[in-house]
């Protein structure tokens, strides 16, 4: 756990703020874009299924980045679960677009 | 990870900050959500005048709509007819310009709400009734969308919360039977697990749905990427309709009732809730019937689309909807909360409002807990929780009572009444946050808390007496008219008079308990 500095708010307490609230929006956001592109296009529907499930699942995956942030051991390790997946997710992406 | 102790810790830290930053905004949602289940109701309740009993056989409606819509929209882009239901009888009309006319000067967007026996606009105060509850509760009356992205960090902090609040929790089976009140921060926190635990089911829900509402507000990067044009991925999401382009040659519209055979054959058991005419007066007109939402959990809803030069049926149809964009549009319809019957409704209601006892305990809940670890003074930020908590949770009921008392106070011909009744709103919110600013550095706590709770009970109490003097639609008429949405509107202001009646004489009680005994260092 995170180790207090006096009366104030433990100091890895921001980051890991950061990492939920920046990090997780920026990993949904990954999660969506590469779902839509990603999701067959000859499949039922259309893209637009794509799009929708990418969205509609992205506030689950929102929550779960702002959950690991806290539960991480410490805060490089809870950045590094968060950015490391929207990394891979927006290189796929970039890679079903292109 | 870390020890087993540690993680908890954690997700206890995420839980109370989770809720506690978004708590005041949360709870005001709540609130104002729960009172959205009955927005048509309260709607008829803040205009008295509008007629209830009666209703025309819809093809009668239909052909009088028909008739004012060619007086005030002709040569607009798009008409839109809401047919009366048993609890919103009256029919409204709404008018789109989408397509500037150079020169014309009418305008871009008309609405009106239609008396069903005459097709005559109803004489009818100016309100905005359940509508002003209903947005307030997703967009809180801010300018740029502020509200709507407030609202969905609000509800992405609760959902985080719930999934925290449920990691946290120990035992929550035996929670459901245990509350253990007048213990201080015990009898708290069992009220914040008791109202937490019992609707959790509903809390997920309802807080992930109303992400689900504004979804490509807050997520529009999927549609970005994978579309140029946001129209036709809403079509394609089974969210729309995209009529084909005007023709540009004039032809007379059909009229719109001569399908109505057609269409409740269509939807047997059921009726339908709207239509939709795209480029009345053209060649290509098209004649939207969409089905009433009150009996579909879904809100893909089911649609049978005309020629409107023609009168014939097309082909149509949300067939093609994809099993995701179905499965969105059953969240949608849960958020709303529309089907399944009154009981079910009554239920949601409940729910809504066990979810705003959850918040306003658990913003409580950190307030005596940090009182109880400093026995001292409270520092400057427990301080300013405390007199927000007041403004708030007692506050914001007293604010809905001011709402409903401008309402009737407000000479019906007034000129900008309904902005006027929203003020009478705020400025009671306003007073009663100074009065928590004020009176908690004077009093105790117990007594600043009874004092606006009575405020609250007089002003509920007393809303059905000043609704029989002022009004003809008072429980007196509206219960043997069978006035139900009215007359509920009346028990339910008595139901929170007397609730917080109750609160106002417990809270009156301890603080005489209080200051009877011998007094702390600090109020």
């Amino acid at each position: 756990m995170t180790k207090r500095n006096g009366a104030g708010r433990p100091r890895p307490f921001a980051s890991r703020t950061a990492a939920a609230i920046g990090g997780g929006y920026l990993l949904a956001c990954c999660w969506t874009v590469a779902l839509s592109l990603l999701w067959p296009a000859d499949a039922e529907g259309g893209r637009a299924a794509g799009v929708v499930a990418g969205t509609v699942s992205a506030f689950a995956i929102y929550a779960a980045a702002a959950i690991w942030a806290f539960a991480a051991p410490d805060a490089r390790r809870a950045w590094l679960g968060i950015l490391g997946p929207a990394a891979g997710l927006a290189l796929m992406a970039a890679w079903g677009a292109g | 990870m870390a020890t087993r102790t540690g993680f908890r810790q954690a997700m206890a830290e995420l839980h109370t900050w989770a809720g506690l930053i978004p708590g005041w905004v949360l709870f005001a949602i709540f609130l104002t959500g729960s009172l959205s289940y009955f927005r048509p109701e309260i709607s008829l309740w803040t205009r008295p005048e509008l007629p209830v009993a009666g209703l025309p056989a819809p093809a009668q409606v239909l052909a009088r709509a028909q008739d004012r819509l060619q007086q005030i929209g002709a040569g607009a882009s798009r008409w839109r007819i809401e047919l009366p239901q048993p609890h919103w009888p009256v029919a409204e009309v709404y008018v789109w310009r989408d397509v500037p006319v150079p020169g014309d000067a009418r305008p871009r967007f008309v609405h009106e709400t239609l008396d069903p026996r005459t097709g005559r606009p109803a004489a009818a105060r100016a309100s905005f009734g359940g509508d002003f509850f209903y947005y307030f509760h997703f967009d809180l009356h801010l300018p740029w969308r502020l509200g709507r992205f407030i609202a969905g960090f609000a509800a992405m902090a609760m959902l985080v919360a719930i999934v925290s609040g449920v990691i946290i929790h120990r035992r929550i089976f035996a929670d459901f039977f245990t509350f253990r009140p007048g213990k201080g921060q015990r009898s708290w926190l069992d009220a914040h697990n008791l109202t937490g635990v019992v609707a959790l089911p509903y809390h997920l829900m309802i807080a992930y749905t109303g992400l689900v509402t504004l979804m490509t507000l807050y997520l529009p990067w999927g549609v970005e990427a994978a579309y140029r044009d946001r129209a036709r991925f809403f079509a394609e999401a089974g969210q729309s309709y995209v009529p084909p382009p005007a023709a540009g040659v004039a032809a007379p519209l059909v009229p719109i009732d001569g399908m109505l055979d057609r269409v409740q054959r269509h939807w047997p058991g059921e009726a339908a809730g709207r239509v939709d005419v795209y480029w009345p007066g053209d060649a290509q007109a098209r004649i939207v019937y969409t089905v009433d939402d009150a009996t579909r959990l879904s809100h893909l809803a089911d649609r049978l689309v005309f020629d409107g030069a023609s009168g014939a049926p097309l082909r149509d149809g949300t067939d093609a909807v994809s099993w995701p964009a179905r499965t969105e549009r059953v969240m949608y319809g849960l958020h709303l909360g529309q089907f399944g019957g009154p009981l079910l409704h009554f239920l949601f209601f409940l729910s809504g409002l066990l979810g705003t006892v959850m918040v306003g305990s658990g913003l409580v809940l950190w307030c005596v807990k940090r009182r109880d670890r400093h026995a001292g003074a409270p520092d400057a930020g427990t301080r300013w929780a405390e007199a927000l908590n007041l403004a708030v949770i007692i506050g914001l009921p007293v604010a809905v009572a001011g709402f409903f008392w401008a309402n009737r106070l407000l000479p019906a011909a007034l000129g900008n009444r309904a902005f006027l009744e929203m003020l009478g709103f705020y400025l009671t919110w306003v007073l009663c946050g100074l009065h928590a600013g004020l009176r908690l550095r004077q009093v105790s706590r117990f007594r600043a808390w009874s004092e606006q709770s009575a405020a609250a009970a007089i002003a509920f109490l007393l809303l059905p007496v000043l609704n029989a003097i002022t009004t003809d639609a008072h429980l007196g008429r509206s219960l043997p008219r069978g006035d139900w949405g009215r007359a509920g509107v009346d028990l339910a202001m008595l139901a929170a008079g007397l609730a917080f009646a109750g609160l106002a004489l417990y809270l009156h009680r301890r603080a005489a308990a209080t200051a009877a005994r011998p007094a702390p260092a600090v109020p």
